[in-house]
C-alpha cells in the first residue's frame, strides 16, 4: 500500500505459494485487513463501528437468505408466511428476530460511524471518496431498509409503502405519474411487494460492492485517527492484525451481547404493534410511524407544514428531506478548517456537541411522536439548526476558527512530550 | 519494496516470541478457539431451518375409501404430497404374484408379506419408483401396466408385478408399502 | 463557490422552515393547541397483569392457558377468528395426542364432499388451523354491525402492552362517566357502541363477552372462573397464541448470553495482553 514499511505477504507452503501464483487471494486480505495493514496506533473505540457495520451486512445477508427460503412476496400469504416462519420453521422466530432487529444494530452502528466522521472531519482531504461511498452506503441501506420493512404485509408496513412512494407524488407534474410507476398500481399491492421483495434481494449485494470500493478508497490514505494528525512514520502504526483484530474481536463481543440481548429478550422492543396486524387497505392506523432508523429524516419532512411562496408544502418537505442527506455529500468542500479533529477545534467542538448533537435528538424524538404540538414546532427549530449547522455554521466556523495546537504526531499524541508543535507545520497531510 | 526484517520491533518480538506457548499466548488462543465454537454453534441452526417444519411433520393422515374399487381396478390417492397408489386384484392376479419364487427375486417378499391379513386383494403402495422417483403408469385404466402386469415405469423402463415388486429394471426395490390399517372392511387410514 | 451555494442553501431551508414554525406559532398563540377531546383526556393505559411468561425468566403457566383456551373456544370464539394457530400448536399446552385428536374433533372445518366435491363441514384433525367463524370479512361484517371482528392470533402483540390491554379490555366496560357527558356532550356514546376507557376511542362495537362470574365451567382443581380470573387466563392465552415460542427463546438467550459473555470477557484479556507491548498509557 501506501506506506514502505507495510509488511509484504509472503507465502510460506506448496499450497499459497501456488494460490499466490494463480490467485493472489490471501496476499490480498493479508494487504487489506491482515498483518499488512499499518494502522495508526492510536484509534479509539469509535473507530470500531467499521468493521462492526461490516459485521451487520454479512448477518443481514445471511439471516435474509434464510427467510426468503421461507417467505412468499404474495398479498395474500406474505403476512401467512412471515407468520409460518415464527411459528413452524425450525429456528424461523430466531432468524427473523435477529434479521429484524439485526437491520436497526445496523443502522445504530453506522450512525455511530457517520458521527464519529463529523467530529473527526474523517470526510476532508484526502479522504473524500470514502466518504463519498459511505454516503451512498447510507442511502442504499435506507432503500433495503424500507423495502424490507413492507415485505411483512403488516399495516404498517402497507401504510409504510404508500407514505413513502406518496413523496414521489410530490414532484410537480410527472409526480403522480411517478407513483404509480413505483407501485405498478394506485396502491400497494401484489405488483409492489413482489418488486420490493427483489429489489429487497439485490441491494444488499449491490451495498457489498460498493463496501469493497469504501474499503478499498481508505486504503489508499489509511485511516484517519483521533489527532487528526497524518502518519509519520513507522512508530507512528501497527499492523492491522494482531492489534486491531483483536480490538475489533473485543468490540465485536461487545455488540453481540448487546443484539443477542434484544434478539432473545426484546424482540419486539424496537418494532411496531401494529406490524402484527395484517395489512388493510380500508383503514389506517392511527399512529403512523415509519422505523426508528428514519425518525430524523420523518421529522424533517413533516417539519414544512405551510407553503412557501410558490413551492407547496408537500414539495417542500420531501425537498428538504433529501436535500439532509445529499448536503452530506459536499461535507468535504463545505468545511475548510486545515484541521481534523474536533479535539483541536474549540468552536467547531461547541456547535458539534451543543448544537447537533442535540438537534439530532430531537430531530429522533419528534420523528416518532405523533404529528401534534410541541413536537412539530420543536422538529421545526430544530430542521432549520440542521440546515443552518451544515450549510451555514461550518463553512463559516472554518474560517473563523482558531484551532488549538496540534501534537507533531500520533506518536507524541500518544506519549506525550514536551514540545508541543507550532500551529501551521502541522496542518498539511504529511502523505 | 519494503525491508520486511524492519518489522521486527521489540514490541512485536514481545508478543511473537519463539519460546512455544506461553501463559499470556494461552488466552488468545482460548479466545480465538471460543470464537471459533460461536461460529459452529451458528451452523447449526443455519442448517436445522432447511429441515422439514413443524406444519409439514405434521402432515395428517389420509382416509381413504376403498370400497368402491373394484377388482382390477387402482385408485390413485395422495399421501404427504406423493402419488399412492390403491388396487384390489383380481384372483388371477394374486395367483400370479403368488406363483412366483419369493427367494428370487431382487427384493424377496411374498404378496401376503405386503397385504393386511384378510385383505390379500388390496395391495396399497406409494405410487413413486424405487430408482429415481417417477411415478409408473398402470394405476389409470388403459395404462402400460408392463411386462409383469402390475406397474410399468417408463423414466427408465423399471417393470413391477401384480404384487408391485421389481422384477426388470434398474429399480433397486419394490414399490413401498406405506404404513396403513383398516379403519373399517371400506376405508383405510395411511399414515 | 460550493461554500457560497451552500450557505444560500442553508438559507433558502432555515427560511422555509421558519415560516412554517412562525405561522404554527401564529396560529398556536391566536388559536391555542387544539381542542382537548375525550378520547385524550379520558382514555387509560392497560392495569397491571402479571403472568407467568412475564420477564426474562418468565415461563408459561400450562393450566392457565388450558383455562384461557377454554375461555377462548367457548366465549371469543363464537365471533373472532384465530386462523395463524394450527389446532396441533395445543399440544404446548401439555395436551397428549389422544386429547388433541379430540379436540380437533370438537371443531367443524370447512371441509369437500369426497364423493361430490361440493364444500361441507367435518370435524377437525391436528393439522387443522382454527376455523374462523364467518366465511369472509363481508359475512363478518354484516353479522356484527359492519365492526369486523379481528383475528385473535396475535392480538397480544398486535396492541401496545397487548395482554394486559386484552385483560383490561375485557374487565373494562362500564358506564359512561358523568364528567366525560359533562365536558364533552357530544361524545356521548352512540347507540349500538359500548364505553370501555380502555379502548382507544372508547366506544368499542363488541358488548361486553366475560358477563357473569361462572360463565365458562373450569374442571375441578382451577382458581374459581370469576370474570376478572377468565379475562387474566384468555390474556394469557392469547399471550401464547401470539408467541408460542416465547418459552423457547428465553432458554435458548441465557445460554447464547452466558457464552458471548465469557468468550468478551476473554477477547478482551486477549486484546490487552497483545496490546500491552505496544501501548504505554497516554500521558495527557
Amino acid at each position: 500500500m501506501s506506506f514502505p514499511w507495510a509488511r509484504q505477504y509472503e507465502p510460506k507452503n506448496g499450497l499459497t505459494k501456488f494460490l499466490d501464483e494463480k490467485l493472489p487471494l490471501p496476499r490480498l486480505v493479508y494487504g487489506a485487513i491482515g498483518a499488512g495493514y499499518p494502522v495508526p496506533r492510536n484509534l479509539s473505540y469509535m473507530w470500531n463501528f467499521g468493521v462492526l457495520a461490516g459485521f451487520c451486512l454479512v448477518l443481514q445477508i445471511v439471516t435474509g437468505v434464510v427467510l426468503a427460503m421461507h417467505y412468499a412476496p404474495n398479498a395474500l400469504v406474505a403476512f401467512g408466511t412471515t407468520e409460518h416462519i415464527m411459528r413452524d420453521v425450525n429456528w424461523g422466530w430466531m432468524m427473523r428476530y435477529a434479521h429484524a432487529n439485526g437491520a436497526s444494530f445496523f443502522f445504530i452502528v453506522v450512525y455511530l460511524h457517520i458521527f464519529r466522521g463529523f467530529f473527526y472531519s474523517s470526510y476532508k482531504a484526502p479522504r473524500e471518496m470514502i466518504w463519498l461511498l459511505g454516503v451512498v452506503i447510507f442511502l442504499l441501506m435506507m432503500a433495503t431498509a424500507f423495502m424490507g420493512y413492507v415485505l411483512p404485509w403488516g399495516q404498517m408496513s402497507f401504510w409504510g409503502a404508500k407514505v413513502i412512494t406518496g413523496l414521489f407524488g410530490a414532484i410537480p407534474i410527472v409526480g403522480e405519474p411517478i407513483q404509480v410507476w413505483l407501485l405498478g398500481g394506485f396502491a400497494p399491492d401484489n405488483a409492489a411487494l413482489n418488486r420490493f421483495f427483489s429489489l429487497h434481494f439485490l441491494l444488499p449485494f449491490v451495498i457489498a460492492g460498493v463496501v469493497i470500493l469504501h474499503i478499498w478508497a481508505l486504503h489508499i490514505p489509511g485511516s484517519s485517527n483521533p489527532t487528526g494528525v497524518e502518519i509519520k512514520t513507522e512508530a507512528d502504526t501497527v499492523p492491522f492484525h494482531p492489534y486491531y483484530t483483536a480490538k475489533d474481536g473485543f468490540g465485536l463481543g461487545i455488540f453481540l451481547l448487546l443484539f443477542c440481548t434484544m434478539v432473545f429478550f426484546l424482540p419486539n422492543y424496537l418494532g411496531h404493534p401494529d406490524n402484527y396486524i395484517e395489512a388493510n387497505p380500508l383503514s389506517t392506523p392511527a399512529h403512523i410511524v415509519p422505523e426508528w432508523y428514519f425518525w430524523p429524516f420523518y421529522a424533517i419532512l413533516r417539519a414544512f407544514t405551510v407553503d412557501f411562496f410558490f413551492v407547496p408544502a408537500k414539495l417542500m418537505g420531501v425537498l428538504a428531506m433529501f436535500a439532509a442527506i445529499l448536503v452530506w455529500f459536499f461535507l468535504p468542500w463545505l468545511d475548510k478548517s486545515p484541521v481534523r479533529s474536533g479535539h483541536y477545534r474549540p468552536l467547531f467542538r461547541k456547535f458539534f456537541w451543543f448544537g447537533l448533537i442535540p438537534t439530532m435528538a430531537v430531530l429522533f424524538y419528534c420523528g416518532g411522536a405523533p404529528a401534534e404540538e410541541p413536537f412539530v414546532m420543536l422538529s421545526q427549530l430544530a430542521t432549520a439548526y440542521y440546515f443552518l449547522h451544515f450549510l451555514v455554521i461550518l463553512p463559516l466556523v472554518s474560517s473563523i476558527e482558531k484551532p488549538e495546537p496540534l501534537p507533531y504526531s500520533i506518536t507524541e499524541a500518544v506519549l506525550g512530550s514536551d514540545k508541543k508543535a507550532v500551529l501551521g507545520e502541522n496542518t498539511t497531510p504529511a502523505v | 519494496m519494503a525491508d520486511t526484517t524492519g518489522t521486527a520491533t521489540p514490541e512485536t518480538l514481545a508478543v511473537h516470541g519463539e519460546d512455544g506457548v506461553r501463559r499470556r499466548d494461552f488466552i488468545n488462543i482460548a479466545a480465538v478457539s471460543f470464537a471459533g465454537v460461536g461460529a459452529v454453534a451458528v451452523v447449526l441452526p443455519l442448517v436445522s431451518q432447511m429441515a422439514p417444519s413443524a406444519d409439514v411433520l405434521a402432515e395428517s393422515s389420509t382416509e381413504i375409501d376403498v370400497g368402491s374399487i373394484e377388482a382390477g381396478q387402482a385408485i390413485k390417492a395422495v399421501f404427504r404430497k406423493q402419488p399412492l397408489f390403491v388396487r384390489r386384484l383380481t384372483p388371477a392376479e394374486i395367483s400370479q404374484a403368488d406363483k412366483v419364487d419369493a427367494s428370487s427375486l431382487r427384493d424377496p417378499q411374498t404378496l401376503a408379506e405386503r397385504t393386511k391379513e384378510g385383505h390379500l386383494d388390496m395391495l396399497v403402495t406409494m405410487g413413486v419408483c424405487t430408482h429415481l422417483g417417477c411415478v409408473p403408469l398402470g394405476a389409470a385404466e388403459g395404462e402400460n401396466r408392463g411386462e409383469f402386469g402390475g406397474y410399468f415405469c417408463p423414466c427408465h423402463g423399471s417393470h413391477y408385478d401384480t404384487a408391485a415388486r421389481i422384477r426388470k429394471g434398474p429399480a433397486p426395490t419394490n414399490l413401498v408399502v406405506p404404513d396403513y390399517e383398516f379403519t373399517s372392511d371400506t376405508v383405510i387410514r395411511v399414515g | 463557490m460550493i461554500r457560497l451555494f451552500g450557505i444560500l442553501a442553508g438559507l433558502f431551508f432555515t427560511v422555509a422552515v421558519m415560516w412554517s414554525f412562525a405561522t404554527g406559532a401564529f396560529v398556536a398563540a391566536t388559536e391555542g393547541l387544539g381542542e382537548e377531546t375525550a378520547e385524550h383526556a379520558f382514555h387509560k393505559y392497560p392495569k397491571d397483569l402479571h403472568l407467568a411468561s412475564d420477564g426474562v425468566f418468565g415461563t408459561f403457566d400450562k393450566a392457565q392457558l388450558q383455562r384461557g383456551y377454554q375461555v377462548y373456544k367457548e366465549v371469543c370464539a363464537a365471533c373472532h377468528s384465530m386462523k395463524f394457530v394450527a389446532i396441533r400448536d395445543l399440544a404446548d399446552l401439555g395436551y397428549n395426542e389422544a386429547q388433541l385428536k379430540a379436540e380437533a374433533a370438537s371443531w367443524q372445518v370447512p371441509g369437500i364432499d369426497p364423493s361430490t366435491g361440493e364444500a361441507t363441514m367435518r370435524p377437525g384433525l391436528p393439522t387443522d388451523y382454527f376455523p374462523s367463524p364467518y366465511p369472509n370479512t363481508v359475512a363478518a361484517a354484516a353479522a356484527n354491525n359492519n365492526a369486523i371482528p379481528p383475528d385473535l392470533s396475535l392480538m397480544a402483540k398486535a396492541r401496545h402492552d397487548g395482554s394486559a390491554y386484552v385483560y383490561s379490555l375485557l374487565t373494562g366496560y362500564q358506564a359512561q362517566p358523568a364528567e366525560l357527558l359533562k365536558e364533552f356532550p357530544a361524545s356521548k356514546t352512540p347507540t349500538g357502541l359500548h364505553y370501555n376507557p380502555y379502548f382507544p376511542n372508547l366506544n368499542l362495537a363488541m358488548a361486553p363477552p366475560l358477563t357473569a362470574n361462572g360463565q365458562v365451567t373450569y374442571a375441578p382443581g382451577n382458581p374459581d372462573p370469576t370474570i376478572d380470573q377468565m379475562a387474566q387466563d384468555v390474556a394469557a392465552f392469547l399471550t401464547w397464541t401470539a408467541e408460542p415460542t416465547l418459552d423457547k427463546r428465553k432458554q435458548t438467550g441465557w445460554p447464547v448470553l452466558g457464552f458471548l459473555l465469557f468468550a468478551t470477557i476473554l477477547a478482551f484479556f486477549a486484546k490487552k495482553q497483545i496490546w500491552s507491548a505496544v501501548k504505554p498509557s497516554r500521558k495527557d
